[in-house]
């Protein structure tokens, strides 16, 4: 039965153990609400939760097992007869899940029964054409040993769903049960109820930490197989990147540190002029204007910014620094480059850094400011010798978060940046970063036991704890160095 | 201290001056101080226009490159096949060749003495769709029917001024002539600019057929994932605030979770795309290109902008609203389901809706779990297996289009931009809307 119908049934049984419990708390107060413990409310909803909970989970986690299952008892008996790589393996297995499918499939439109399909023989009938007429191609005949498995895994995956659909169901009308039986005038329903609640908050605000230990555990173990096929001291300290043998990512550093850097040469200063601007200088007018009008720039798009880095800006640059450009001077010889990149991003930081630091700004205290203003300070020369520097452990902040966000930073650097590898010190030349290499190596049908795929983790794992470590330095400079004024 | 006592004490040669000095004659250092003064103004003026003058040129560049995606050139063309003609045409070996030289020669009547090569570089090939009206409507055989061909890219491009005359001399795609034949079917009517409906509905196309490719299918793919991310992300976000903010001690555990969830709003989203990869597709085994599984890396990118700003718009309600509730024996829990919650609620759905906007421009994290190239290609055949048919998202098919070869995609990737930013834009209309029609200040 498709998880869909069990779906259905659960929620009738759980909508009929409201009804009924509810009913059943009133009567047994004889029918007036004072002689209950909570509402009567609480006793259904009591009771649907105890239908609802248990059986939603057991599908949940029968959903997500029962293929993991399945797949490795069918890969036992691929394996019986003859050692495999772990790449035959998995060429094997996806022939015998094409095959599963088909027969799945005949069985589903009615073609075939159950039986049929089991007794079927690779030797007798050529079951090709078979599944042909269901929409699944297979590329050379079916073997026994192929057919042998898939028909394992048809007759698991059936057993495995009745009885989940029989565990399942059976779970929510004893739940419902049991918490019908347990309702009376005197038991605590709300207390019971709002345990349960609390422990599905719970459970939503663990999902954070449970995100960041799938993050971790997904880029440790693949990285770890990376440096079984790699050597890890190649991989930090080589300056060579071609994508397939060498796997330096110094060059990668490079570039994603010098894009990085431009873009921050951009962002900072306009970024934090604006700020100064906006909160120091700007009428109530000009504020209400520009502050929103630079804020757009941060709800737009990275992709759109690629798009502009790729087809407006790195153009423009080639046309005045490229052969035969402005200056006559033949810097830049394609549109990808790491200024294209580093401007762009520049752009797209500059309201990051700019409402940053405004907050910032706005959060030193009035009275410092009349203060100077009072000694005969000029409102530049307040800002600078006393509004500065006691916003300026909160600007470093917001600066080093914004080098965070350009380390990090993919669509951009992955239109405009190019895609050479290289250690230079010229700008007008086309680099690549880490993020685009991440890219680059995961798109595609890649082979994901390859050190060309698994370097791609690596890489992330690298991206991860740099901005990490940005991150929490970022937070630690604005802690310690933090004035408190009030 | 030192500094402020050496500045007032009298220098030896400043003595002179300082005795002159007037209010009404500004002093040099006066006036060194305004123009520094006026300097660090301009500063910031400049800084403000310059973010300014960058939105102004960004906006510009997508409007002029997007909006000739949303026109197509086409040939209007009257064509009378017979039975006996569709017959000789499904018996050759290239079918639809055989239907493009019938409707060229339709158009070579139409036209007087052209050479038919000239023709078919401009009409492109119109063949399948010929021979999938006629296989679709078998009645039509014999009446006259007005057909609007697409015509070729280039030809497109001609139109629109993306290719020059000057350009075109030495090609053979498309001659200097073959543009002045373009213009007399222009002068004739036979060609003409038309509203690309095609391009809003349209799927992925092929490099053979550039203009038919569309947005249409890859905005349903982003629907579904936006989809997905509201179902999961509002619920679970909602619930890991209200616990955070109403319920939480002060202990080690929730600790860990607010420093997991104020890094995890820092990390960069390629990082949730390697998740997605690793653990939706590799581990648990869900198919690539998938909306879901979109929509599931999506969530947990979303979720901590949600429970954010959620907790701020819980904060924000007033504590004797709770002092209030539990004064007439509600319980804790009740308090904060039925007075702080409701209360919250416009807040919490400004929120939301941010954090979907973000998640429906999000690129990165998308490529890496297989949404990107020929995927957008056909419908979801019904509503429940859209959410495991490969399928692209609005971003993904622009990105896609931008790493194509041909000119005419990059016109279709700034018009997919322009699409993707009405979107955007009417999202976040909703968003000030809600929160200036709801918010209530206490």
């Amino acid at each position: 039965m498709p998880n869909l119908w069990i779906l259905i049934i659960i929620g009738v049984v759980a909508v009929m153990g409201f009804v009924g419990a509810r009913q059943r708390a009133l009567s047994s107060g004889q029918g007036d609400i004072r002689n209950l413990h909570s509402l009567p409310s609480f006793y259904g909803t009591n009771a649907m939760l105890a239908g609802l909970i248990p059986s939603l989970v057991v599908l949940a986690l029968w959903t997500a097992f029962q293929p993991l299952v399945i797949q490795s008892s069918v890969t036992h008996i691929i394996e019986a007869d003859q050692e495999l790589s772990d790449g035959q393996l998995s060429l094997a297995m996806t022939d015998v899940r094409r095959i599963a499918t088909g027969l799945e499939l005949a069985i589903e439109t009615g073609r075939l029964d159950l039986n049929q399909v089991m007794d079927m023989r690779a030797d007798v009938t050529d079951v090709r054409p078979l599944l042909g007429e269901m929409g699944v191609a297979v590329g050379s005949d079916v073997t026994p040993r192929d057919l042998d498995a898939a028909q394992r895994f048809v007759a698991m995956a059936q057993t495995g769903n009745l009885l989940k659909t029989v565990l399942v169901i059976a779970l929510s009308v004893l739940g419902t049960a049991f918490a019908f039986v347990r309702t009376s005038a005197v038991f605590r329903a709300r207390n019971a109820v709002e345990r349960v609640t609390m422990a599905l908050l719970i459970a939503a605000a663990s999902i954070a930490i449970l995100t960041t230990v799938g993050i971790v555990l997904s880029m440790i173990v693949n990285t770890v197989e990376f440096f079984r096929l790699y050597p890890a001291t190649d991989f930090f300290f080589g300056t060579r990147w071609n994508g397939t043998s060498q796997l330096g990512v110094l060059p990668l550093l490079w570039g994603t540190l010098y894009i990085s850097v431009i873009a921050l040469i951009v962002a900072v200063p306009i970024g934090l002029f604006a700020a100064i601007y906006l909160s120091e200088y700007a009428s109530p007018a000009v504020r209400s204007f520009a502050k929103p009008a630079l804020e757009v720039l941060a709800g737009i798009p990275t992709i759109v910014y690629g798009l502009f880095a790729l087809l407006t800006v790195g153009p423009f640059l080639l046309r005045v620094f490229g052969s035969g450009g402005t200056f006559g001077v033949d810097w830049m010889s394609g549109a990808t480059a790491v200024i294209t990149a580093g401007v762009v991003m520049g752009i797209m930081l500059i309201p990051f850094v700019s409402s940053l630091s405004d907050d910032i700004i706005n959060a030193v205290p009035q009275a410092m400011r009349d203060g100077s203003l009072g000694l005969g300070a000029t409102p530049s020369e307040t800002i600078k010798q006393v509004v500065m520097p006691a916003a300026l452990p909160g600007i470093v902040g917001a600066i080093l978060l914004a080098a965070s966000r350009a380390i990090g930073e993919t669509m951009i650097v992955v239109l405009g940046a190019g895609a050479a590898a290289r250690l230079s010190m010229n700008p007008f030349e086309a680099m690549t970063t880490v993020t685009t290499r991440i890219v680059s190596q995961l798109t595609g049908d890649a082979d994901f036991t390859s050190a060309q795929a698994l370097v791609a983790f690596a890489l992330g794992m690298t991206l991860f704890v740099i901005t990490l470590a940005l991150n929490v330095f970022a937070l630690y400079i604005v802690r310690k160095y933090r004035e408190q004024y009030d | 201290m030192t500094d402020a006592t050496a500045s007032h004490t009298p220098q030896p040669g400043q003595g002179g001056e300082t005795a002159k000095s007037s209010l009404f004659t500004v002093s040099p250092r006066t006036r060194r101080r305004n123009a520094s003064e006026r300097r660090f103004k301009a500063y910031g003026v400049t800084a403000i226009l310059l973010g300014l003058l960058f939105l102004c040129f960004l906006v510009y560049s997508i409007l002029s490159k997007g909006l000739p995606a949303f026109t197509r050139t086409v040939a209007e063309v009257e064509l009378t096949l017979t039975q006996a003609q569709i017959d000789e045409a499904e018996s050759t070996l290239l079918k639809t060749g055989a239907y493009r030289d019938l409707m060229i020669a339709e158009l070579g009547k139409v036209l007087g003495d052209v050479e038919p090569d000239a023709i078919q570089r401009i009409v492109g090939n119109p063949g399948a769709m010929l021979r999938n009206f006629y296989t679709a409507n078998p009645d039509a055989i014999g009446d006259t029917v007005a057909f609007e061909l697409p015509t070729a890219s280039r030809v497109d491009g001609y139109f629109k001024g993306r290719i020059t005359r000057e350009g075109q001399a030495n090609s053979t795609f498309l001659t200097p002539a073959d543009l002045d034949l373009a213009d007399r079917m222009q002068e004739e009517g036979i060609i003409k600019r038309e509203f690309n409906w095609q391009f809003l509905t349209g799927a992925e196309a092929s490099d053979d057929n550039p203009v038919a490719a569309g947005i249409g299918v890859s905005v349903v793919g982003s629907l579904y994932m936006m989809f997905v991310v509201l179902a999961l992300s509002l619920p679970i976000g909602v619930a890991a605030s209200i616990y955070l903010e109403e319920f939480a001690p002060k202990n080690r555990f929730t600790d860990l979770i607010e420093v997991n969830i104020s890094n995890l709003a820092a990390v960069p989203s390629i990082v949730f795309g390697i998740l997605g990869l690793a653990f939706f597709i590799q581990f648990a085994g869900l198919p690539r290109s998938a909306p879901l599984v979109g929509g599931l890396v999506l969530t947990l990118m979303t979720l901590p902008t949600i429970i954010i700003s959620t907790r701020a718009s819980l904060r924000a309600v007033p504590p004797s609203i709770r002092d209030a509730a539990l004064g007439v024996g509600a319980s804790k829990m009740q308090s904060v389901f039925h007075h702080v919650l409701p209360l919250a609620l416009p807040g919490i759905l400004t929120g939301t809706i941010i954090g979907l906007a973000q998640a429906l421009g999000e690129t990165a994290p998308l490529l890496l779990i297989g949404m990107v190239g020929f995927v957008a290609l056909r419908y979801p055949d019904t509503i429940a297996s859209g959410f495991l048919d490969s399928n692209s998202a609005m971003p993904a098919q622009i990105y896609t289009w931008a790493a194509r070869a041909d000119q005419i995609f990059y016109e279709k990737a700034w018009g997919g931009i322009i699409v993707l930013l009405v979107f955007l834009l009417t999202m976040n209309i909703i968003a000030v809307i809600l929160r200036r029609r709801f918010e209530r200040r206490w």
